[in-house]
């Protein structure tokens, strides 16, 4: 009833083609853009940027990375969090050595740099599969973390091996380091997280993405029907580094501020995003989003809920918080093995029939 | 979208009225660092509930602890310290050099100071460069130097091999520079030993210490990893007695575990250990028997328990300075700030709290925030399960650490833009 697509024509195959066939969800998503850019900017305060907006936002460039490779692709890896700290330190030395470049350039810079560098980690992918091919991304993950702890140049020779991002603006508005206002942090982040997932929707539905998902279903067969391996694979590894490096460069220059390889990019956080892209939705941008919402706004709720609201001492909520989440992900990975984005899909299906099933 | 309106009345439910003293305590019960953050943070909160049950707060205003959980992560603190600095919080006191490092550009932009005793950053020393840093009454860089200090007393040290067993973060690497100053002044030979977050697997470093054979160790830990260090040092068969913790190795709980083969474990600290003194009387009075103690209660005289009272102490101090000199009662963190760049501990005022030659004398000022630098050594006793100091309290090598607290702040003013100089 709410949800019907019937005296909606396409006329032209663009139209047939869009990314929102259905008018009704084609104004959902310019909602959702029109609330982002131009309601939230206006009510932000730092708390909200910090604790919610600002690693929603950046995890889910990290999320649409990993999904591309995991999702879309069939490649298991688990080291997107030696891969977001190969973006940070990309991104510390270019803003170190070329202060003058504006950050919109350098952000870009460290996700190609990181594409490099994933590529690289990608080529025993040709000949190793499922798990061998996850134990040979975990192991670029400690050597990632080892690598930016002993070669000092990376961390520019500071005597803590801390990285801290310095004061950069563009166009005259500070975007790194603490003089920062909660808006233009959100916005930095709104913009590639917008650009990201519009590129990686378009990637996916054309023949690159198809490439991929072929290689993912069978690999066998997509050979036998002219699609290249080596070429989607590397391709998938090189798209999926582009995404988390830059979400490692912001990260670690918008959000952290100053960082620690072996604390901020960790194998936890490995495991946090491969999470997030599970309980979102395998091959699914939304579901990236999803995931990455589910994973950083459940632990800040349960906290707020059980220490703020009921008072509780903080380390019985704080255990109660890995319980709850734990248990969480549990019965949604039980209930919906697809994840957040399959019960949306299901929803969308069930309101078009609604009110009458048959 | 829920979710997030949800977690808004939340907040808004916790917010509380402006009207209090607000000391925020940053702890962490959880994870591999909890068997240490625990014993600090309940001797902070404690101290502050003493004082308002016993004083009715600082100069008649009630203090008011908000405890946020960070498990030593440093997102966490970020969190906290975002969800916490809109309730007039007066100083953060983090309790991990990571979040140090996170908080110390923000604070220096909100205006709010930070105390990082004996942890963080060491050139926050200089004031002049970090204008709302505090690390009184000693350093990282400090303890270094007194633990060369403590092994030049027992003997030549020139030709022996040290061995620093190090967190492999930037707390651990904090004082690899000044080792490394130290090693070519009397020429001592210097070998690194990292271990990596969180340090519950150690077999390979104390091979590598057992194959090698240095003289001494000396020991920057945090955590689980203490402990695992000084069983796996008892378990290699280590002489204990040239093993040596910086202050935040020396509880009570990192020595515990390794039983009898812990006899001997040396570690140094900055303030008294036990728990004979007058304070005690009035904590047990108004605190732990009024039911009111934080945590479970069971920390008191623990060598944690005791640095995070004397750093609710130095806090309360520094609070009433700021009353003092501004006349207010009721403070904003830049009076706070300006209270602890004003303190001054003499043993009379420790003397009427209640805690007579607890800690060193000393006198922030613009130029210095990070006291005198004295420290002593504590050693442990397996039998009587308590630590005794074998020393008195004595300086570090100003020389060195002088030059090294210029050098590092002038490279920290030069990148983020700071004029030094004095308000």
């Amino acid at each position: 009833m709410f949800y019907r697509e019937s005296g909606d024509f396409s006329t032209t195959y663009a139209e047939d083609n869009q990314t929102f066939p259905i008018k009704f969800d084609r104004y959902r998503y310019y909602a959702v853009l029109a609330v982002a850019f131009l309601v939230i900017p206006f009510i932000i305060n730092d708390y909200w940027a910090n604790a919610v907006f600002v690693p929603f936002l950046i995890y889910a460039i990290a999320a649409i990375g990993l999904n591309i490779l995991t999702g879309y692709c069939g490649q298991v890896s688990l080291g997107t969090g030696g891969f977001m700290a190969v973006g940070a330190y990309a991104v510390y030395k270019l803003m170190t050595a070329f202060p003058e470049v504006s950050m919109l350039v350098h952000v870009p810079l460290a996700g190609l740099i990181t594409a490099g560098v994933v590529t690289l980690f990608g080529l025993p992918s040709l000949r190793i599969k499922g798990f061998y091919l996850a134990v040979a991304t975990l192991a670029a993950q400690f050597f990632l973390v080892w690598l930016f702890n002993k070669v000092p140049w990376f961390y520019n020779y500071s005597a803590s091996g801390q990285i801290s991002a310095p004061e950069r603006d563009v166009i005259g508005i500070i975007i790194t380091g603490p003089n920062t206002e909660a808006w233009a942090k959100y916005m930095i982040c709104l913009i590639f997280v917008t650009l990201a997932a519009l590129i990686a929707r378009n990637l996916t539905r054309g023949s690159v993405g198809r490439k991929w998902m072929a290689i993912r279903d069978m690999d066998i067969a997509a050979e036998i029907i002219g699609v290249n391996p080596m070429m989607a694979k590397l391709t998938a590894f090189a798209v999926s580094g582009f995404f988390i490096g830059i979400a490692g460069a912001l990260f670690f220059s918008v959000y952290l501020g100053a960082a620690e390889v072996g604390e901020s990019f960790g194998i936890d956080k490995s495991f946090l995003v491969l999470f997030m892209v599970i309980i979102g939705g395998l091959g699914s941008i939304f579901g990236s989003f999803a995931g990455a919402a589910f994973m950083v706004l459940l632990p800040v709720f349960l906290k707020n809920v059980f220490v703020g609201l009921l008072g509780w001492p903080t380390d019985l909520a704080a255990h109660l918080q890995f319980i709850v989440s734990g248990g969480l992900i549990i019965v949604f990975l039980i209930l919906e093995p697809h994840g957040l984005a399959q019960l949306w899909r299901l929803a969308k299906e069930k309101l078009r029939l609604w009110p009458f099933p048959h | 979208m829920k979710l997030t309106t949800l977690a808004a009345t939340a907040l808004m439910a916790a917010s509380p009225a402006m009207a209090d003293l607000v000391f925020p305590d940053l702890s962490y019960r959880t994870g591999p660092y909890a068997a240490n953050g625990i014993p600090f943070s309940d001797g902070y909160q404690d101290y502050f509930t003493l004082l308002n049950e016993r004083d009715g707060g600082i100069g008649g205003v009630p203090t008011k602890v908000i405890e946020c959980e960070t498990g030593y992560n440093t997102e966490k603190g970020v969190e906290c310290y975002e969800a916490t600095k809109g309730e007039g919080a007066l100083v953060y006191q983090p309790l991990s050099t990571g979040i140090t490092y996170q908080l110390i550009p923000k604070v220096t932009a909100d205006g709010i100071p930070m105390h990082t005793m004996g942890y963080g950053r060491t050139s926050a020393k200089n004031g002049e460069v970090f204008s709302n840093v505090f690390n009184y009454p000693a350093n990282y860089w400090d303890g270094a130097s007194h633990a060369v200090n403590h092994i030049m007393s027992q003997g030549d040290i020139a030709g022996k091999k040290i061995a620093l067993v190090y967190h492999n973060s930037a707390y651990g690497k904090e004082p690899i520079r000044t080792l490394e100053e130290l090693a070519k002044k009397h020429g001592f030979e210097l070998m690194l030993v990292p271990v990596d977050h969180p340090g519950q697997e150690q077999k390979s470093q104390w091979l590598q210490i057992r194959q090698q054979k240095p003289d001494n160790v000396i020991m920057y830990g945090w955590g689980v990893m203490n402990q695992v260090a000084i069983q796996e040092a008892a378990n290699i068969r280590y002489p204990m007695e040239n093993f040596i913790g910086i202050w935040w190795s020396g509880s009570e709980n990192d020595v515990l575990p390794a039983g009898d083969r812990a006899n001997g474990y040396k570690a140094l600290t900055f303030h008294n250990l036990g728990d004979d003194y007058p304070l005690y009387d009035d904590l047990r009075k108004y605190v732990v028997d009024a039911g009111k103690a934080a945590g479970a209660g069971d920390q008191l005289g623990t060598a944690l328990y005791n640095r995070g009272m004397y750093a609710a102490m130095l806090a309360a101090e520094a609070a009433k300075t700021a009353q003092e000199i501004s006349g207010e009662k009721d403070l904003t963190p830049a009076l706070m700030r300006d209270g602890m760049e004003a303190l001054e501990m003499t043993e009379a005022k420790m003397a009427a709290i209640g805690l007579p030659g607890f800690g060193p004398e000393f006198k922030v000022s613009c130029q210095n925030h990070g006291g005198n630098g004295l420290g002593a050594v504590a050693q442990w006793d397996a039998e009587a399960k308590s630590w005794s100091l074998i020393t008195g309290y004595e300086g570090s090598d100003q020389d060195v650490i002088q030059a090294l607290v210029d050098e590092d702040s002038a490279a920290f003013a030069a990148e983020a833009g700071i004029e030094a100089g004095c308000k």
